[in-house]
C-alpha cells in the first residue's frame, strides 16, 4: 500500500514486517523516531516481540548479541557517539558470526557536537566485519531492512548487516513509500530465522571461546571469506525482492546514465538524488556525466565498480567522511581498484562536502563538476566551506 | 570417592587451566551442582573465560557464551528476553558471571541496567579482589592496604589507599529481590544461597570472595584456610538480603584477629616490616571490627 511515511516510520515498518522477536535500543537523535515507532508498535499489540529499552548503546548491541546467540532475530538503531560506543560490541557480533540488523541514521560525530546529518559514524565502523548498505530513499530504507536480515541470516554469511540512512535527510522526512501489507509474503521471502549453533539447553555449545595464535587467524579468515562471500547473497536478496515485490534499487551498486558518460559522480546515499537531478539538467544541455551509487559499501564491489566506471575520462567522488591525515575514504577505495585492475587513465577528484548537516545544493554540485575539470586527484578536499575559512581567516569563526 | 570418570560428568569438567588452588573454579563447580544442566550462563573477560575455554576445548557442559568484558550482564538480559518471547524460558536459569572488575568497575553500568529492568537473571560476581587476569592490578574491589602492580607498596605506599566498594550495597540498592554474599571457604552456605537465588523469579546478586593463590601470593593448600578466616575476622561478612534488608547473616563463633588472615599472604607481607606497618594492621582491624558491629556478626 502507498502511503506518506517520515523515514523512521518507512524503516520501523519494515523491521516491524521482518519480524524481530528481541529489539533493544538507547535513544540518540536522529534514531530516535525510529525506536519509538518500534515501543509503540509492541506497546499496541502490533508487533510481537521484547522491547528491552537499556542504559547504553553498548548495553543495546549486547542486548542484541545475546538474543541473537540464542537463535532470535534481533534488531537494534543507533548512530553518530552511540554507534562509537557501541563499536567493541559490533566487531564482536560479526567475530561470532551473529545475523543482527542494525540502522544507523548516519550523523556527525563530535567534536564538535553536532546533531545532524553526515557519515562519519558509519565509516569509523568500516573494518568491523558487518555488512554496510547505505539508502537512496526512504523506500530504498523500507525495502532495504527486508533485504538485509535475507542477507544476514543466510547460512554462507551470517554477520550483522548496518543499514546506513542519512539522518534527518531521510530519518526526518515524508515520501511515499509503498509498503508490504501480507506478512505471509514477507516470510515466504525471509523464513524464519533457523540457526545451525545456538545457546540451547538441549545441546550446549560454548560461544566466544579464547582463541590462541593457533586459531585466531583462521577463524579471522573465515571472517574475511564470510564478508567477501556475500557480495552474490546481496545480489541474489535484491533480484529475489524485486521478483517478488517488484521494487529494485541496484544490488551491490547502481548506475544512472553512466553508458556514454565521460564523467561518473559517485556517491552513497541521500545525496544521490540531488545529483541525479542535476545530471538530468546537464544531460539536457549535452554533457556525458552520469552516476555511480555504491549501495554495498561493505563489502565493497570492486569488480562492478570497475566495469561501471572503466570507460570514463573522470570521475567525481562526492563524500560525507574524511580519514583525517589521508583524505577521502570512498575515493581512496574508488581509486585503489582501478589501480588494482591497471586503469590509471582516469583522473578521481574526491570531495567531501556536507559535513555536520551543511546542505549539499544543486548549485554545489553544479560548481564542483566545473572545479573538477581543471582539478586533478583531489583526495578528499572539502568543498562547500564557508567564506571566512577560505579566506584562511579562521579566528571570524566566533563572529 | 570422586574418581577422575565422575568429574567428566560434572557440567564445569576437569581439564580447565585454571591455577591449582583457584578458588573461582571451586566456586563455579558448586554453583552448577546446584543450578543444573538447565542454565545457560555468559562469562565476562577474564580468568575464567580464558582458563575454561581454550578452542576448541570447553569445561562447560552447559550453554555458555563469552562476549566482552563490560557486558556479561547485558549480553544475559538479551538471553533472558529471548528465551521470554520465544517461549523457551521453562525454568532456564540465565547466569551471568564476572569477576570484581568486570562486575565493579567496568562493568557497573550494564549491571545496573539489568537490575533496574528487572530481568530474571542471577549474576554472580566471582571477587577476588583485584585484575587477576592482567597480572594483579588493583580494581575497585581491592582490599584497603592490599598491594598490587598498580597499586604497590613503597617508601611512600601501603598498598592501595582506599577502601573496598562495598558493591553488595550497591546492588540491594536497586531494591532487586534477593542479594547475598559468600564464600567459597564455606560451600553449604554457598551452594544454599544458589539454590535460594535460582528460586526466585527476577534479578538476583551473589557476591563470592574467592582467594587467588597468585595474586594474593600463598600457598595452594591454604585456599580455602583463608577463605574462611576472611569472614571469621570480620572482613568478609556473609549475609542475605531482600530487596534493600539484610535477612540474615553468618555469625563467626569467636572473633579472629585479622592478622592472622593477613599474614597468611604476600600481598600484606610490607604490613609486617615495621612499626608503621602495625599501624596499619589496626586501621584494617578497625574496618573488621566497624563490620562486626554494623552487621552482627558475633
Amino acid at each position: 500500500m502507498k502511503k506518506v511515511l517520515e523515514g523512521s516510520m518507512a524503516i520501523s515498518e519494515s523491521v516491524r514486517i521482518a519480524e524481530p522477536r528481541v529489539i533493544s535500543a538507547y535513544p540518540i537523535t536522529p534514531q530516535t523516531h525510529i525506536v519509538e515507532h518500534l515501543s509503540q508498535m509492541v506497546a499496541d499489540g502490533n508487533l510481537k516481540a521484547e522491547f528491552v529499552m537499556v542504559e547504553s548503546e553498548h548495553t543495546a548491541a549486547s542486548v542484541c548479541l545475546g538474543a541473537s546467540a540464542c537463535g532470535v532475530r534481533s534488531y537494534t538503531s543507533t548512530a553518530s557517539q552511540g554507534l562509537l560506543y557501541m563499536s567493541e560490541v559490533i566487531y564482536n557480533i560479526a567475530g561470532m558470526r551473529l545475523p543482527v540488523v542494525i540502522t544507523i541514521a548516519n550523523r556527525a560525530v563530535s567534536a564538535p557536537i553536532n546533531i545532524w546529518n553526515d557519515m562519519q559514524d558509519s565509516m569509523a565502523l568500516r573494518d568491523a566485519g558487518a555488512i554496510q548498505l547505505y539508502a537512496e530513499n526512504n523506500q530504498e530504507a523500507y525495502d532495504m531492512h527486508i533485504q538485509a536480515y535475507k542477507i544476514a541470516e543466510n547460512k554462507d554469511v551470517m554477520l550483522p548487516v548496518m543499514v546506513c540512512v542519512d539522518g534527518f535527510v531521510l530519518t526526518h522526512t515524508f515520501e511515499v513509500v509503498e509498503t508490504i501489507d501480507e506478512v505471509e509474503r514477507v516470510r515466504e521471502y525471509l523464513p524464519p530465522l533457523n540457526m545451525e549453533y545456538k545457546l540451547d539447553v538441549d545441546n550446549p555449545y560454548s560461544f566466544g571461546t579464547l582463541g590462541e595464535p593457533s586459531v585466531y587467524m583462521e577463524s579471522r579468515f573465515n571472517l574475511a571469506n564470510a564478508v567477501n562471500n556475500s557480495k552474490k547473497v546481496i545480489v541474489s536478496a535484491a533480484q529475489e525482492y524485486k521478483d517478488m515485490f517488484g521494487k529494485f534499487h541496484g544490488a551491490l551498486i547502481d548506475t544512472y546514465k553512466t553508458d556514454d558518460a565521460e564523467t561518473i559522480i559517485v556517491a552513497m546515499g541521500s545525496i544521490l538524488g540531488t545529483i541525479k537531478d542535476v545530471v538530468d539538467e546537464l544531460r539536457e544541455s549535452g554533457k556525458k556525466i552520469g552516476v555511480l551509487k555504491v549501495r554495498s559499501f561493505r563489502p565493497f564491489p570492486e569488480e562492478e565498480i570497475v566495469a561501471a566506471l572503466e570507460d570514463a575520462g573522470n570521475v567525481i567522488v562526492i563524500e560525507k567522511a574524511i580519514s583525517l591525515g589521508k583524505g577521502g575514504i570512498l575515493s581512496q577505495e574508488i581509486r585503489d581498484v582501478l589501480y588494482k585492475h591497471r586503469i590509471n587513465s582516469i583522473n578521481v577528484n574526491g570531495y567531501v562536502l556536507g559535513l555536520g548537516g551543511r546542505d549539499i545544493t544543486p548549485k554545489n554540485i553544479i560548481d564542483l563538476i566545473e572545479k573538477a575539470k581543471t582539478d586533478e586527484n583531489m583526495d578528499g578536499e572539502f568543498f562547500g566551506l564557508n567564506s571566512f575559512i577560505e579566506q584562511g581567516n579562521i579566528s571570524n569563526i566566533g563572529d | 570417592m570422586l574418581t577422575k570418570e565422575d568429574t567428566h560428568k560434572e557440567l564445569f569438567t576437569m581439564g580447565h587451566t585454571g591455577c591449582s588452588g583457584c578458588a573461582q573454579s571451586m566456586a563455579v563447580k558448586l554453583i552448577l551442582e546446584v543450578l543444573g544442566k538447565n542454565t545457560i550462563a555468559t562469562t565476562a573477560t577474564g580468568c575464567l573465560e580464558v582458563f575454561s575455554t581454550r578452542y576448541p576445548e570447553s569445561s562447560w557442559r552447559i550453554p555458555w557464551i563469552h562476549s566482552l568484558f563490560e557486558n556479561s550482564a547485558a549480553v544475559a538480559s538479551g538471553i533472558e528476553a529471548a528465551l521470554k518471547i520465544t517461549g523457551r524460558k521453562n525454568g532456564t536459569t540465565v547466569l551471568a558471571q564476572g569477576g570484581d572488575g568486570g562486575t565493579a568497575d567496568i562493568g557497573l553500568q550494564a549491571l545496573s541496567g539489568m537490575f533496574e529492568r528487572g530481568h530474571d537473571v542471577l549474576y554472580v560476581c566471582y571477587d577476588n579482589g583485584a585484575y587477576m587476569n592482567t597480572g594483579y592490578q588493583r580494581s575497585g574491589l581491592t582490599p584497603f592496604d592490599a598491594y598490587t602492580t598498580t597499586s604497590p607498596s613503597g617508601k611512600q605506599s601501603f598498598g592501595n589507599s582506599r577502601p573496598k566498594k562495598y558493591m553488595p550495597q550497591i546492588a540491594m540498592a536497586h531494591r532487586i529481590p534477593y542479594t547475598a554474599v559468600a564464600s567459597a571457604g564455606y560451600p553449604v552456605d554457598l551452594q544454599k544461597k544458589i539454590k535460594k537465588a535460582a528460586s526466585i523469579t527476577g534479578p538476583k546478586y551473589v557476591q563470592i570472595d574467592v582467594p587467588c593463590t597468585p595474586g594474593w601470593k600463598y600457598e595452594p593448600r591454604y585456599s580455602v584456610k583463608i577463605a574462611r578466616l576472611a569472614v571469621q575476622t570480620g572482613l568478609y561478612p556473609l549475609f542475605e538480603a531482600e530487596y534493600d534488608k539484610i535477612i540474615s547473616v553468618k555469625k563467626i563463633s569467636k572473633k579472629v584477629p585479622v592478622e592472622e588472615y593477613l599474614k597468611l599472604q604476600g600481598r600484606f607481607k610490607h604490613l609486617f616490616k615495621d612499626e608503621a606497618g602495625r599501624m596499619e594492621i589496626e586501621k584494617i582491624q578497625k574496618i573488621a571490627d566497624e563490620n562486626i558491629v554494623k552487621f552482627g556478626l558475633l
